[in-house]
Parts: structure tokens; sequence; C-alpha cells
């Protein structure tokens, strides 16, 4: 279970939020949502620990996740708005690499399967900077599926994804949930999905 | 944490830097005839002037060592700071050390090996001895990864600056000149015919000094510069 206790964050002189409290417990789908600047990606990268609250504080299971350390980076996953990709590398080097790095050594068959999973197979041997954004979107989508995380935090994983691209985001999200993963999510779109705990946030208010 | 893991993420993590530098070799070439024509360039200005070129040939080497290694330092977290992958690395499950160490290391082989081994073939323009040749290659061998090391705290330091090659430069030239100076030092000794031995001593004392510290500035610095 993630906690999230009176939470507050700022950018440079201007707060963002404050006074931030929620928890995601297993199984649970949490979004963030709010007008551009209301603070969606910083929230998360707090969440991450990536970055630093001015007040209040993460906890995982219980602990801060500062004291947690490299052990919450094993159970958490993060796809940013960028999404990691190595233009000279090929998705399939991509993904392999990235999974390598963070501990997870994908054989030939897995990481073929998760490609033709988000939709890259036909591409898997292409350099990179040959995708479009939708299909980097994917790319970056498909670390999620290599790794064994069961926290995921996703800033707008729907930007430049295709309508099967956008149901493909739901379905994963769900599956991920629904096997007793956790969430949180930052969006403006509506996620089309269907969960047991799902609830929001609103940053505007 | 465990060992294994450990190692997985650094051979994944050095693996990948070097197949991105063999994917853009022409950066990598052109920090290596910067260097070769930087060393060049003196013995074609000076003239055959045998005893001159041998008193000034260390001092050249180092210095040219010293700037081609600084043209790379910009690159070596730049690109993978702005594809977001430097995040993704800051997120994995091993301490940001090694992640750190792991890039220097990385940096060294791309960069800094290649210089290791034309500058012996340099040298013979100095008209130099086989003996200082050798000196010469050992002396870029113990002093390079030190060079590496402490320019991987200034690169992370200036990320996603403005004007931070400039900066670079001014961060981490003074912090190279012990490097410099027992490196260079270590050349002349052996024009000379002294033993270059001390000079190499304390050259290996920098390189076990900056190995424990320079990661750890780094990784602070990276965590600074992401946030």
């Amino acid at each position: 279970m993630l906690e999230v206790i009176n939470l507050g964050c700022a950018r440079g002189e201007r707060k963002l939020f404050g006074g931030l409290n929620f928890s995601v417990p297993a199984g649970g789908f949490f979004e963030v949502i709010g007008p551009n600047g209301s603070g969606k990606t910083s929230l998360l990268r707090i969440i991450c620990g990536l970055m630093s609250p001015i007040e209040g504080e993460v906890r995982f299971k219980g602990k801060n996740i500062r004291r947690l350390g490299e052990e919450y980076f094993n159970t958490m996953a993060y796809v940013a708005h960028q999404n990691g990709v190595k233009d000279e590398l090929s998705p399939f080097e991509n993904l392999c690499i990235s999974a390598g790095i963070v501990g997870n050594q994908l054989s030939h068959r897995e990481a073929a399967t998760i490609l033709e999973r988000v939709g890259l197979r036909k591409q898997q041997n292409l350099p990179a900077r040959l995708l479009s954004a939708g299909q980097r979107r994917r790319l970056g989508l498909s670390r999620l599926l290599a790794g064994k995380a069961t926290l995921w935090i996703m800033d707008e994983p729907l930007s430049s994804l295709d309508v099967e691209g956008m149901a493909l985001v739901g379905a994963l999200i769900g599956a991920h949930v629904n096997g007793g993963g956790m969430a949180i999510v930052a969006t403006h779109q509506e996620l089309n999905l269907t969960v047991g705990l799902r609830q929001r946030i609103d940053l505007a208010r | 944490m465990t060992a294994p893991s450990t190692l997985l993420m650094l051979r994944w993590l050095i693996w990948r830097d070097l197949i991105l530098a063999w994917r853009r070799r022409a950066d990598v070439l052109a920090t290596l005839f910067f260097f070769v024509i930087v060393v060049s360039l003196f013995p074609l200005g000076i003239g055959p002037e045998t005893q001159l070129l041998r008193k000034i040939a260390p001092g050249v080497v180092w210095v040219a060592a010293l700037l081609a290694s600084m043209l790379s330092l910009g690159r070596m977290f730049g690109n993978d700071y702005q594809d977001g992958t430097l995040e993704q690395l800051l997120l994995t499950p091993q301490p940001v050390y090694l992640v750190a160490l792991g890039k220097a290391f990385a940096q060294w082989l791309v960069a800094e090996v290649p210089l290791v081994i034309i500058a012996p073939v340099l040298g013979v323009q100095f008209g130099l001895s086989e003996n200082t040749l050798g000196v010469i290659a050992l002396s870029l061998l113990i002093g390079t990864p030190v060079l590496s090391l402490i320019g991987s705290i200034g690169a992370a330091l200036t990320l996603g600056l403005r004007a931070a090659n400039v900066l670079v430069a001014l961060l981490v030239l003074p912090l190279y000149i012990p490097v410099l100076i027992f490196g260079a030092g270590a050349v002349e000794a052996s024009v000379e015919g002294i033993g270059a031995r001390p000079y190499l001593l304390l050259l290996g004392a920098t390189l076990i000094l900056s190995l424990v510290f320079a990661p750890w500035a780094t990784s602070a610095a990276l965590k600074i510069s992401v946030e």
C-alpha cells in the first residue's frame, strides 16, 4: 500500500499543492487530473523519489520511501513524459537493455512477446529514431511489461497514442491492477478500463 | 541488493554505452583526431630542434590529453538527460554511486583508451626514446581514468545548463592540475633518465582517491540536476 501524507510541493517560489492526503491499496487504480501546470508531473516525481517535497512524506508499506531507497525502486516503475528511448538503438535493444539495467534479463522470446503485445513486432529491428511519437510511447510502455514492478507510475500514458493504443494502455493497466498491482496515472484524457477500485484526485482544487 | 544484480546492471550499462558509441563513432573519432592534431602541431610549428621538442613533449602530450578528454564530457550525461534515460538510471534498484561509476568507466573506454593507444605513436615525432614512449602510455593509462572520474562530476553538475561546455571546462580543468603535474612529471623524469616510478605511484594514488570520491560526488550532482 502506498500512502501520501500531508504532501506539499513548490516549484521555485510558487506553491503547487499542499496538504495532499491519499492512499492506494494493492489492486487500486489512482488517477491524477488537473490543468497544465497544476503539479501532476511533480506529484508523480515526488512519489517516484526523484524530487523531494517541501512538506509531508510518501510511505510504501508504512515506511518512508526515502528510507526504503533501492528496495522501493525494485517494486516501482515510472514511465515519464519522455519515453527513455535511445534513438540509436532498435526497439528490441532498447527493451532488453533497459530491462537488463534494472535487473531483468529478458530472453529473446520474452522480449519478442512483449514487443508483439505493444504492437512493435514489425519494427523491432529498426533504429528507434525512425519510430513515430506513438510508437515511441508504446516502446516506453513496454518496459512496464518487462519488469516485475507492482507499482506503476505513469505520466500521460495516452499522449500521442491512436485509438487502438489507448485501448491497449487501458487493457494493460486493467490487467495489472486486477492482478493485485497498483497504478498511479496522471492524465488529461479519460482512461477506459474496468477495475475494482478507482480513485481520483483533482489538483486544481 | 545482491552482487549478481549489481554486476548485471553495470554490464548492461557499460554495454549500452559501448553500442551507442559505436553507432555514433564520428563523435569518438573527432576526439581522437583532435588529440592527434594538437600534438602534431607542435613539431610542425617548432621545426626539427630535437632538444627543444624532447623538452616540451611531456607537457604537450598531457595538455592535449586533458583538452581532448574535455571534449567528450558534454555527451557523458547530456544525451541520457535529454531522452529521459537518465531518470530511469537513477530509478534502478542499485546505488546511484554504481551508475556514476559505470558511466565514468564507459566514458573512459570510449574516449580515453584510444588516446592511450595512439599517444606513443605520436611521441615518435618528438624524438623520444622507446622507454619514454612506454612511460607516456603507462602514465596515460593510470591518469586518464582520473580525468573521466573528475570529468563526470563536472558533467553532472552542468547538466541542462546553458553554455554547459564552457562551464565544464572552468570547473574541471583546475581539478585536472594534479593529474597533469604527476603525468607530465613521469614522462619528464623518463626523458631526463631518472626513474618515473614516484610520479606513477602518485598518479595511482590520485586514481584510488578519485575512484572512491568522484562517483559519490557525481551521484549527488546527478540527483540535484534531475530534480
